[in-house]
């Protein structure tokens, strides 16, 4: 570990991760780097295929094997992530419907947490985190099935949240959610952030989604980053790359001539 | 059937389903709803607002439990709820058809993409030879704009990508030049690019063939910039009905408030408005 490198909450160095596949090896991604200031919101952008939730699962530890160099605040991370990184970063994933265990209560799924970081003073822990993602303690012996997807969502966030994590990996946060239901997801993702002083990695294919949340962004594509630049340089259209171009003009909406260059570039 | 008879007339269409206990969930209550030739109709509304119920009907593809009357339910004139099961199918796919969201689960992953459209067209034309069908076949891929459709038609659906799935499913689809296409979320499983090329070609379609499409959609930023005019549904009801481009003015609270919980980049806010739903809305739209 060298100097500097203690301001920076995420550093990502040369990340290559390679799956096996029946028609040989991919390579998911390829050669990323970037860093991700404490307290920063940091967006990966880009369409399906484009390695932006392996990077996050490599970060997480639940990809195939990668190579390259991670760090977390400074220390550099192994092929292991034991309890203690766990506690520190957290991840949610994108379909609540999924990640969380149906036939557990609230307050099972929550205590689980708990109880395998030996946690104490659960029920207040508990009630505390129910109030701070704008559940209440009304919510805490439901189960999954009696909540609607919004519901499921801000449990999947108390459930990373009650570790009090000093990072939260999301992976399409409220892709799967109608659209109020997305404004108040990311309202309290804007609140959390602000309260705890979380720092977030979002990966999106949203890039109005993405412009609300981060501060910074990176544009990838085939599993290399295309481009790395700030919200505001992305709402000015001050891009260099024509993929990035390209995504920020199919973002708006249907048109004809837009679509016909991008059927003709094909 | 004169000119001006609509491609489309649903008056009042209800559809309900029996609950557990015995009673019945009203899931479409009341919508009217007509549709010209040539023109893109957008249905908008978040899950469970009787969006895709309202579409199935149409086709008469409704879940067997379901239970629909309605007032009047005529596709060119005709009234769908007089024809025999029978009657109603061979209407599908030469006159009606839908496109539905996931392409992976509407194609036979067993059969090559030439196989499954060979059989979609010789179902509709049993007397067709073999190297007229292969024929068809090609030149319905190269309809939808597919570059290669010796290789796409010798492919399986797991080699395919969305995009590309999904122009083979419109393909089958609108092979037989049907006059009414229901597109339901027929872009929300692919990437914005993709999402743009299948977009036109649907485009395509209804300027050159003259279709009539319902494009059912929860993205209402797509609708407004796609289709001619749109019908907002909450609840089962349509509650507000503009022409697309004026989408943006709408006067429903419901429907301002969908707008502005989008996040928009060009004008960021701090904190995104939400929605505050109003027991009204359901009953006196």
């Amino acid at each position: 570990m060298s100097a500097g490198h203690e301001a920076e909450m995420i550093r990502v160095d040369d990340l290559h991760v390679r799956f096996a596949s029946a028609a040989g090896p991919v390579d998911a991604v390829k050669g990323v780097s970037f860093r991700v200031q404490p307290g920063e919101v940091f967006g990966l952008v880009g369409e399906s295929g484009s390695g932006k939730s392996t990077v996050l699962r490599a970060l997480a530890g639940l990809a195939a094997p990668w190579q390259g160099r991670l760090w977390l605040a400074g220390a550099e991370l192994g092929r292991h992530r034991d309890r203690a990184f766990c506690r520190r970063v957290q991840m949610v994933f994108q379909d609540p419907y999924g990640s969380l265990h149906p036939r557990f209560t609230v307050d099972r799924t929550l205590a689980e947490a708990l109880a395998i970081h030996r946690l104490d003073e659960r029920a207040a822990r508990i009630a505390r985190v129910l109030e701070d993602v704008g559940l209440g303690l009304a919510f805490r012996f439901r189960y999954p099935h009696q909540l609607s997807g919004g519901q499921r969502q801000r449990v999947a966030i108390a459930r990373a949240l009650i570790l009090q994590p000093q990072v939260l990996l999301l992976d399409e946060p409220t892709s799967a959610l109608d659209v109020s239901v997305q404004a108040e997801i990311l309202n309290l993702l804007v609140r959390l952030r602000a309260e705890h002083g979380l720092t977030m990695l979002l990966v999106s294919h949203n890039l109005a989604v993405v412009g609300h949340l981060c501060q910074r962004l990176a544009v990838m594509r085939q599993g290399e980053i295309v481009e790395t630049l700030t919200v505001e340089q992305l709402r000015r259209g001050a891009v260099d790359h024509p993929y990035t171009r390209g995504l920020l003009l199919a973002s708006r909406g249907y048109d004809r001539r837009v679509a016909e260059e991008l059927l003709a570039a094909e | 059937m004169s000119d001006t008879t609509p491609l489309l007339d649903i008056a009042e269409l209800r559809i309900r389903f029996p609950t557990i206990d015995g009673g019945w969930s009203e899931a479409v209550r009341g919508v009217s709803l007509q549709l010209a030739r040539h023109e893109r109709l957008g249905i908008v509304g978040e899950s469970g607002s009787g969006k895709s119920l309202t579409g199935r009907a149409v086709l008469g593809l409704l879940p067997r439990q379901a239970q629909w009357s309605a007032r009047r339910l005529a596709f060119a004139g005709q009234a769908l709820s007089a024809l025999a099961p029978r009657q109603w199918r061979a209407l599908r796919g030469r006159h009606m058809a839908m496109i539905l969201q996931d392409p992976k689960y509407s194609l036979n992953p067993v059969l090559s993409v030439g196989q499954q459209l060979a059989e979609a067209f010789r179902q509709r034309d049993p007397g067709l030879s073999r190297r007229a069908l292969r024929k068809q076949v090609l030149a319905a891929l190269a309809a939808v704009r597919i570059r290669d459709p010796q290789r796409v038609a010798g492919a399986y659906p797991h080699e395919l990508s969305g995009g590309m799935g999904q122009r083979v499913m419109i393909a089958m689809m609108v092979a037989s030049g049907p006059e009414l296409l229901i597109a339901d979320e027929p872009t929300s499983a692919l990437d914005v690019t993709v999402q743009l090329q299948v977009l036109a070609i649907l485009d395509d379609l209804v300027r050159a063939q003259g279709t009539g499409l319902i494009f059912i959609s929860h993205d209402l930023h797509l609708v407004a910039s796609f289709c001619d005019r749109v019908l907002v549904m909450y609840a089962g009801r349509v509650l507000e009905e503009c022409a697309a481009g004026e989408l943006h003015q709408a006067r429903h609270p419901y429907t301002r408030g969908l707008l502005a919980a989008a996040p928009d980049l060009e004008r960021p806010q701090l904190e995104l408005p939400v929605l505050s739903r109003d027991a009204r809305w359901r009953e006196d739209p």
